[in-house]
């Protein structure tokens, strides 16, 4: 087990010398061809620019929208992010001073591969992709983003989970001293999250890392976070520490909270209310003042990819 | 100038304005002079008419157990105008739903009203306090005679939906519609306890009157 201490990240921790070279090649022709790195709109002072490091290497892909992406200030100022705060500007301020390194990462369970292991070190072998994916939040409003990220079905096949591991779980870091959410008890802490072994290595399902070509900000859950376009954005965990293989289904922290309005599987689906509200319809941030709702598809429009997942599964119930 | 018109030709004035201040400030921010409405306008301006309704709700609540302990008694001139405000924000409140959230577009408007028991609360608020605003003039006054207090009575109940409507809608950190219930409850109990309190003196002179005779 490798621990390494990083103060910052640097292009060269995340690019292999081998790859040095092909990667200025590759912003070159990037810059050229327009490339699939979108420039960052209306940047102003969201994130300070000592943080804002360009990723490399980042190649695109099919799973990508062709939908108009989000201003960067939509993504980075509007969110929930319960652990620096429960308003939706709350996170943008709260999370300035977090240090996202050095971070570890501490897998255990049903795997081969158990131990804690030091972020850069962990997505070191894995390439790096932009996925521009819709995010439908279970609040009935919704975005489109453009993350990057890697393979969260690679980094599950290279942890070698045991015959006995069904289902991944997730934890975001408990430390009130650098979350000051958490120092009230808006949710019991820490934050967790589950997938099925199934969902997880679905190749919509990435740990993201970036957004916008450029290291993720911290009120979008730097240093890592789950993205699973399909489900309500709560299931997407942020500043994720422990990886964990079970044979059970684990606890999440909203169904834990509010079993009733929230469940494990919380996929997007118009045909089911949250108790409270319709979800039949998003507001599509960035819309404008005037734009009318638009229609919330199943899954997210991501059914294609996904409705074999669940064929055997009563969605009502299982909401 | 005497009190009363100096209520009337400086305070009303000055305090309409400041009133008037959160929709001012609204208008700016969307304009983005003063502020912003940030990434989701809609639910902004939604947010805001709301929350000033209901501090609006409170101030006008808030005017009879202050003039008692203050013994202020030209507070009184200032309650109708609170009142009035409160109806303004709400109309606003419900008519950035109907329009901006909506779209005005009828089956949503219709399923939501009587499937989302938080919006039907809020509703009945409304419709409350449309017919308060309505009877709020010194002619519907007069007309109503004794059924006029017990009419404008409904704010007590309107305070309660609103309140309620809004610890309903919030998704989880019940911490701002908590601090309303307090406040609430507190001018509430304000009056239940000043109701007790004159019940027993009122009993209290009612045996002494026999003794004396």
């Amino acid at each position: 087990m490798l621990i390494k201490k990083l103060t910052d990240i640097h292009p060269s921790e995340i690019t292999s010398k081998e790859n040095y070279l092909n990667r200025r090649e590759f912003m070159r022709v990037g810059a050229v061809a327009g490339g699939s790195i979108l420039a960052p709109a209306a940047l102003g002072a969201v994130v300070p620019k000592s943080r804002r490091a360009k990723l490399a290497d980042v190649a695109s892909s099919p799973y990508s929208t062709d939908e108009a992406p989000n201003s960067y200030e939509d993504i980075s100022t509007y969110n929930n992010y319960y652990e620096f705060g429960t308003g939706k500007d709350d996170p943008v301020a709260n999370s300035q001073d977090f240090k996202a390194r050095p971070w570890k990462i501490t897998v255990d369970g049903e795997a081969e591969k158990t131990g804690t292991f030091d972020f850069d070190e962990l997505i070191k072998p894995f390439d790096l992709e932009e996925r521009i994916y819709r995010l439908r939040c279970v609040e009935a409003w919704s975005m489109v983003i453009p993350w990057v990220g890697i393979s969260l079905a690679d980094v599950v096949k290279s942890l070698a989970p045991t015959s006995k591991a069904k289902y991944v779980a997730f934890q975001t870091l408990h430390d009130p001293t650098r979350m000051p959410g958490q120092r009230r008890r808006a949710l019991d802490w820490p934050y967790r999250e589950g997938l099925t072994i199934a969902e997880a290595t679905n190749p919509l399902s990435i740990l993201a890392v970036g957004l916008y070509g450029e290291v993720l900000p911290n009120q979008n859950g730097a240093p890592i976070r789950l993205v699973v376009p399909w489900k309500y954005g709560f299931k997407s965990i942020k500043g994720i520490v422990r990886i964990s293989f079970t044979e059970r289904q684990p606890r999440t922290s909203w169904n834990m909270s509010q079993p009733r309005e929230y469940g494990f599987y919380a996929n997007v689906n118009p045909q089911v209310d949250h108790p409270r509200w319709s979800q039949a319809r998003e507001r599509r941030i960035g819309a404008g003042l005037f734009a009318s709702k638009q229609p919330t598809l199943m899954f997210n429009g991501y059914e294609e990819e996904v409705a074999h997942l669940y064929k055997d599964l009563d969605l009502r119930r299982n909401f | 100038m005497d009190t009363l018109r100096q209520v009337r030709l400086v305070w009303k004035p000055l305090v309409f304005a400041f009133c008037l201040a959160p929709l001012v400030l609204l208008v700016t921010d969307a304009l983005e002079l003063t502020g912003r409405l940030g990434a989701n306008p809609v639910e902004e301006i939604q947010d805001r008419f709301g929350i000033w309704a209901l501090r609006f709700i409170m101030i006008t609540l808030a005017v009879t157990p202050l003039r008692r302990i203050t013994g202020w008694n030209w507070l009184a001139r200032f309650r109708r105008m609170f009142g009035l405000f409160t109806f303004f924000y709400v109309l606003m409140h419900f008519v950035t739903w109907l329009v901006l959230d909506q779209g005005l577009l009828l089956s949503a408007i219709l399923e939501d009203l009587t499937e989302r028991p938080f919006i039907t609360i809020g509703f009945a608020a409304l419709l409350l306090l449309t017919a308060l605003a309505a009877t709020s003039t010194n002619a519907a006054r007069r007309r109503l005679g004794r059924r006029w207090q017990t009419l404008h009575n409904a704010t007590y109940v309107i305070a309660i939906l609103g309140v309620w409507h809004y610890w309903w809608q919030v998704k989880k950190d019940i911490t701002e519609p908590l601090l309303y219930a307090g406040i609430l409850a507190a001018l509430l109990g304000a009056r239940i306890i000043w109701r007790q309190v004159r019940k027993r003196r009122r009993r209290q002179v009612a045996l002494q009157i026999p003794q004396r005779s």
